[in-house]
C-alpha cells in the first residue's frame, strides 16, 4: 500500500512522460497552434499544412488534439456549429470539438485523420473571421499585378477550370475556399490551404480584393456588371455558413452586403480556354 | 392587428431591394416593394390600418379595404416564415437587437 505522498509523485512522474509537440498554422495571417501528443500526427499536419506552417513563435489561438481510435463514423455527416454559454460546440460524425474565443482556446477529439482537422480549421476561421466583417466563401482565387481577384461559383462553376487556366504571372491562392478579411475600408484575400480538384494548395500571400466574379461557363469570353442585390444574393449563397447562431448568421450576412457595396462585382462568363484570363487584371 | 420586425432576421437595402435572412435557418428572402414598405414601418407601436392608410395607399393606388386585406395576408405570410411578428397589442421592444446588430 503506498502512501497518498507516494502516489501524487507517481502521478507526476507518469505526467511528465508525456510529450507534447505542437505546430503553428498561420491562415489568413491568423496563427493557430495545434497541439498534440502524437508525433506522427504532427508530422501529418506539418506535411498537410506546409507553406501554412509558421515558425515565428507568434500565435493567436490554441487547439488542442485528444486523438481516439478511428470511430468510422461518416464525414460526410451534416455539421453542427452550436453556441452554448459563450462557448462554441463543433460536432460531425468524425469530430466533436469546443471552441472559446474568450480563452482564445479550442479541443477536438478525432481519429488520427487530416480531414477532422481541416473541417475544424475552417469552422473556427469562420467563427473568428466573423467578428471582424470578413468570410471564407466558395471560390478560387488568384493575385495578379498587385490585385488579388476572387472566382466565386458553387461545383461545377468553374472554379478549378479558371485556377487551372491561371498563367504563369498569376499567383494562386486557392482553387476551392478563399479567405476574405477587412481591412480598413476594403478587403484583402489571402491563400489558404483550402484546396479542391485541384489538389494544389495556395501560396500563403495575400493582396487587396480588386473584383470578385461570379463565374458562369458560356459560348464567349466577357464580363458583365451585376447589380448589388444579385451580388449580395450570389455571395450569400457561396459564404461558408456552419453556425446555427442568429448573431453569427447577422454579422456574416453584414459582412456580405458591406463587401458588395464596397467591392465591384460582375459576371464572368467564359470559354475554357486560357484566352478568359486576357480579362483579367 | 399590430407588426413589429423580428430581432431574429438580419436586413439590408441593396441597391432597390430588401435583402431578409433568418437568424435561425439563415434562409434569404427578398421582399417585394409593398413588403419592404410593410417591414420598414412595423415598429411595434403602429397599427397594422395606420401603416396601409398612410404608408401603403399613398405609395400605390389601390382601395384601403383592398390594400388592408392584402396587407394582413402579406403579413401572415411573413409572420409564417419569422419575419415579422405579429400581435393584437402593441408589441415592446420588438427591434431589441441581436448583440452586434447595427
Amino acid at each position: 500500500m503506498t502512501s497518498l505522498g507516494t502516489q501524487v509523485l507517481a502521478t507526476q512522474a507518469l505526467a511528465t512522460q508525456v510529450e507534447s509537440y505542437s505546430v503553428v498554422i498561420a491562415i489568413g495571417g491568423v496563427p493557430v497552434r495545434v497541439n498534440t501528443t502524437d508525433a506522427s500526427f504532427l508530422e501529418m499536419l506539418q506535411n498537410r499544412y506546409a507553406g501554412f506552417v509558421s515558425d515565428e513563435g507568434i500565435t493567436e489561438f490554441d487547439l488542442d488534439v485528444d486523438l481516439t481510435a478511428p470511430s468510422g463514423m461518416e464525414r460526410d455527416a451534416p455539421v453542427r456549429v452550436i453556441q452554448s454559454a459563450g462557448r462554441w460546440l463543433l460536432e460531425r460524425g468524425d469530430f466533436r470539438a469546443e471552441w472559446d474565443p474568450a480563452m482564445r482556446r479550442g479541443s477536438i477529439r478525432q481519429s488520427a485523420n487530416p480531414y477532422s482537422i481541416d473541417a475544424v480549421l475552417r469552422i473556427v476561421h469562420t467563427l473568428v473571421l466573423a467578428e471582424s466583417g470578413g468570410f471564407l466563401v466558395h471560390s478560387a482565387s488568384a493575385i495578379r499585378n498587385g490585385k488579388a481577384f476572387l472566382f466565386a461559383g458553387v461545383s461545377g462553376a468553374g472554379k478549378t477550370t479558371i485556377s487551372r487556366l491561371a498563367p504563369a504571372d498569376a499567383t494562386l491562392l486557392t482553387d476551392e475556399i478563399s479567405y476574405v478579411r477587412k481591412q480598413g475600408d476594403g478587403y484583402v484575400a489571402y491563400g489558404t490551404p483550402f484546396n479542391g480538384e485541384f489538389a494544389k494548395l495556395g501560396e500563403n500571400v495575400s493582396a487587396p480584393v480588386a473584383v470578385l466574379y461570379l463565374l458562369a461557363q458560356g459560348p464567349e469570353n466577357r464580363i458583365d456588371p451585376v447589380g448589388e442585390a444579385d451580388a449580395g444574393r450570389e455571395l450569400l449563397g457561396n459564404i461558408l455558413f456552419f453556425a446555427e447562431d442568429p448573431e453569427f448568421v447577422h454579422r456574416a450576412f453584414q459582412a456580405a452586403c458591406d463587401f458588395v457595396h464596397r467591392v465591384p462585382v460582375r459576371r464572368l462568363t467564359f470559354v475554357p480556354g486560357v484566352r478568359v484570363w486576357e480579362l483579367i487584371g | 392587428m399590430y407588426v413589429a420586425r423580428s430581432p431574429r432576421i438580419a436586413a439590408r437595402m441593396l441597391g432597390e431591394e430588401m435583402l431578409v435572412m433568418s437568424g435561425h435557418d439563415s434562409t434569404l428572402f427578398t421582399l417585394n416593394p409593398t413588403a419592404t414598405i410593410l417591414w420598414q414601418a412595423a415598429d411595434g407601436a403602429t397599427p397594422l390600418d395606420e401603416i396601409v392608410e398612410r404608408r401603403i395607399c399613398t405609395e400605390f393606388e389601390v382601395k384601403p379595404e383592398d390594400a388592408m386585406r392584402d396587407a394582413e395576408e402579406l403579413a401572415e405570410n411573413l409572420a409564417k416564415h419569422g419575419i415579422l411578428l405579429i400581435s393584437e397589442q402593441p408589441i415592446v421592444k420588438p427591434d431589441a437587437p441581436v448583440r452586434g446588430q447595427r
